[in-house]
């Protein structure tokens, strides 16, 4: 058989998104980011919304979120992503709006915000992206950081006589009455990519169908900040991190 | 009374129905009557009654106004931010402690060219301060507040009635040069009863309308445009200068065009009070007191505070023999009337702190005093 024979329409088995821009991402490789961004085109795709998709896009990593995937989008202040998708959400009922926040995004500055927007049961979809450090800014503690892990904030590690525990945000948020699925996934191993796409899906549906707040924590890797290779990343991240933040849906009403 | 607004009633007594209520009351009324699409807000004395009253009148019911009542003040601005990028005419309110809480989002609504109506009823600072009205939110409101060179267009209401016609006018300015507005009115107007006349109920723009008016909106894309993005990010210096300098360039169009004062008695004045709000009807009525003692005093009153009417001022100073500034604060707007006159004239200042109101003869007191007898 020759290689002609092979290219043809249909025998491809994958394509890049179509919602996901050509254009080089200023991620790290190795990133989980990346592959949130690309579940996130292809759920929007599928479900025919792109045209009413509007994201919010933090402070952090993903600032820069509306560069990669083509919805319209609201770039929030650190932290107030949440309270920029309820004016938006409120405003347009029928657009779906999500966010996209890292850990300090969700869980330090926006603690406040996301809360009180979940516990309002407001109608959007909030992808949350905990690598448990901040990589913007040069790998500082963040409030999920491990008992124990380096940042550069604590070199020595964290100690919980100086900073406190790590917060289990949405373990809070699953708790509130406004939220109807939270879940915490993860994109390291091809099967997790697939599950979280189908949890990124469902929570889309569920603002869709005006069921109150979704949640999508995705238990991510941050190589250059761990200062680890990619792989000793994952490696890390299943041996620590899931411990602290187990994988599973916490709500789904 | 001033006379102007005498004649304001006049014409508006003439030919529709006039009520009695307060200020921060008015406002919410005029929000809803104006077609404003959401008010998002957290209570604060003395401001708390305009969330209140939209509550009370559920206009969601009616013109489908969205009210809510957020987490707090910088959870508020930012809703107002979200609801301004989408293209709707969306507003906030509060009092100094709370607008000092909601600077970051102003600064953002600001960088990222939207409009956005905000309300501030002034009261006593720093920290909590009082709850009694105070003017000492002219340098935040009108000097930037938030971080980064941008200024909003300041409204200062002296009555009731300018409460309603500010928050139309406020909303007009801001989407016209997508820019937020401010109406910096004082705890006094925010909660006297005043009569008020209401304009007509205005429909509500349309999701379509919006879509032709505001085509940088994030609307959702629908259909073949391409995606908007709302963002005061910019990395590239260049790109980020080219974007001050547009700011800029609008904020001297809307010097030139907006420029809003008012003046009483200032022709044949041997003196010249400057003030604004709710102050400048007092010194109406000191203007008056001090008639009868013969001195000739004049008043100009700032409407918009930023642009400040520097020209109005600089021209009606001229050949008076001095300028007294009352303000509530310690001497805030009288920066701006000095830079006005080029320290041509005596520009002297009388003001009081914590919440305290002068009367009218205070005012006439100060007059002599500083600028008659010239004791310090």
């Amino acid at each position: 058989m020759e290689i002609e024979d092979i290219i043809k329409e249909e025998n491809k088995v994958y394509s890049k998104p179509r919602l996901l821009d050509d254009v080089h991402m200023h991620y790290c490789p190795g990133c989980s980011h990346g592959v949130v961004h690309k579940l996130l085109a292809e759920v929007i795709d599928e479900m025919g919304l792109a045209e009413r998709t509007v994201g919010v896009s933090p402070v952090g990593c993903a600032v820069f979120a509306y560069n990669y995937i083509d919805v319209d989008w609201v770039e929030a202040a650190h932290g107030r992503a949440p309270a920029v998708a309820t004016a938006l959400s409120r405003l347009w009922p029928s657009n779906v709006v999500f966010t996209y926040q890292g850990d300090g995004d969700m869980a330090a500055i926006g603690t406040a915000e996301s809360i009180h927007a979940a516990n309002r049961g407001e109608n959007i979809v909030m992808i949350f992206v905990n690598n448990a450090i901040y990589g913007m800014t040069g790998g500082q503690m963040a409030p999920t950081t491990l008992i124990g892990q380096k940042t550069a904030t604590t070199p020595y590690g964290r100690r919980v006589d100086l900073n406190g525990h790590p917060l289990e945000i949405t373990d809070i948020l699953a708790r509130l009455d406004g939220t109807c699925y939270v879940t915490r996934q993860s994109v390291h191993t091809p099967a997790s990519v697939r599950k979280t796409k189908g949890c990124i899906k469902k929570a889309f549906e569920n603002a869709l169908a005006k069921k109150g707040t979704s949640v999508v924590e995705i238990v991510s890797t941050c190589n250059s900040g761990w200062k680890m290779s990619p792989v000793e990343s994952n490696e890390w991240m299943e041996r620590n991190m899931f411990e602290k933040y187990p994988l599973g849906d916490l709500k789904n009403i | 009374m001033l006379p102007i607004i005498k004649n304001i009633y006049f014409i508006h007594i003439m030919k529709e129905e006039v009520r009695l209520m307060k200020g921060n009351e008015a406002v919410a009324h005029a929000a809803i009557l104006y077609g404003c699409d959401g008010y998002f807000g957290y209570p604060i004395t003395p401001q708390s009654e305009v969330l209140e009253t939209l509550e009370a009148l559920m206009p969601w019911e009616t013109t489908g106004m969205v009210v809510l009542q957020a987490e707090s003040e910088v959870a508020a601005i930012n809703m107002v931010y979200g609801g301004a990028a989408s293209g709707k005419a969306v507003m906030t309110s509060s009092s100094s402690p709370g607008i000092s809480l909601k600077q970051e989002g102003i600064s953002y609504i600001a960088g990222s060219e939207l409009p956005a109506l905000i309300l501030n009823v002034m009261r006593g600072g720093p920290g909590l301060g009082t709850i009694q009205p105070s003017q000492a939110d002219y340098f935040q409101a009108t000097k930037g507040g938030g971080h980064g060179d941008y200024r909003l267009i300041v409204l200062s209401p002296s009555s009731v009635q300018e409460m309603v016609d500010f928050v139309g006018l406020g909303f007009d300015l801001s989407f016209k040069y997508r820019t937020p507005a401010m109406i910096l009115a004082d705890g006094i107007v925010g909660q006297m009863m005043e009569k008020v006349v209401l304009p007509p109920q205005r429909p509500r723009r349309t999701d379509e309308e919006i879509r032709r008016q505001c085509p940088w909106a994030t609307t959702g894309r629908n259909g073949e445009r391409k995606r908007n993005v709302v963002t005061s990010l910019e990395l590239e210096s260049s790109r980020m200068e080219i974007i001050n300098h547009r700011l800029q360039a609008r904020y001297r169009e809307i010097e030139r065009n907006e420029t809003r004062w008012e003046e009483i008695g200032v022709e044949d004045a041997d003196y010249l009070i400057v003030a604004f709000g709710s102050i400048a009807r007092i010194c109406a009525k000191a203007m008056e007191m001090a008639e009868e003692k013969g001195i000739k005093a004049g008043i100009i009153r700032p409407i918009t505070l930023w642009p400040f009417p520097k020209e109005a001022v600089e021209k009606a100073a001229r050949g008076k023999k001095g300028i007294l500034c009352v303000e509530l604060n310690a001497g805030q707007m009288i920066e701006d009337v000095r830079l006005a006159v080029h320290d041509s004239l005596p520009v002297e200042h009388y003001g009081r702190l914590g919440g305290i109101i002068p009367s009218p003869q205070e005012i006439v007191d100060a007059l002599e005093e500083k600028l008659i007898n010239n004791i310090p």
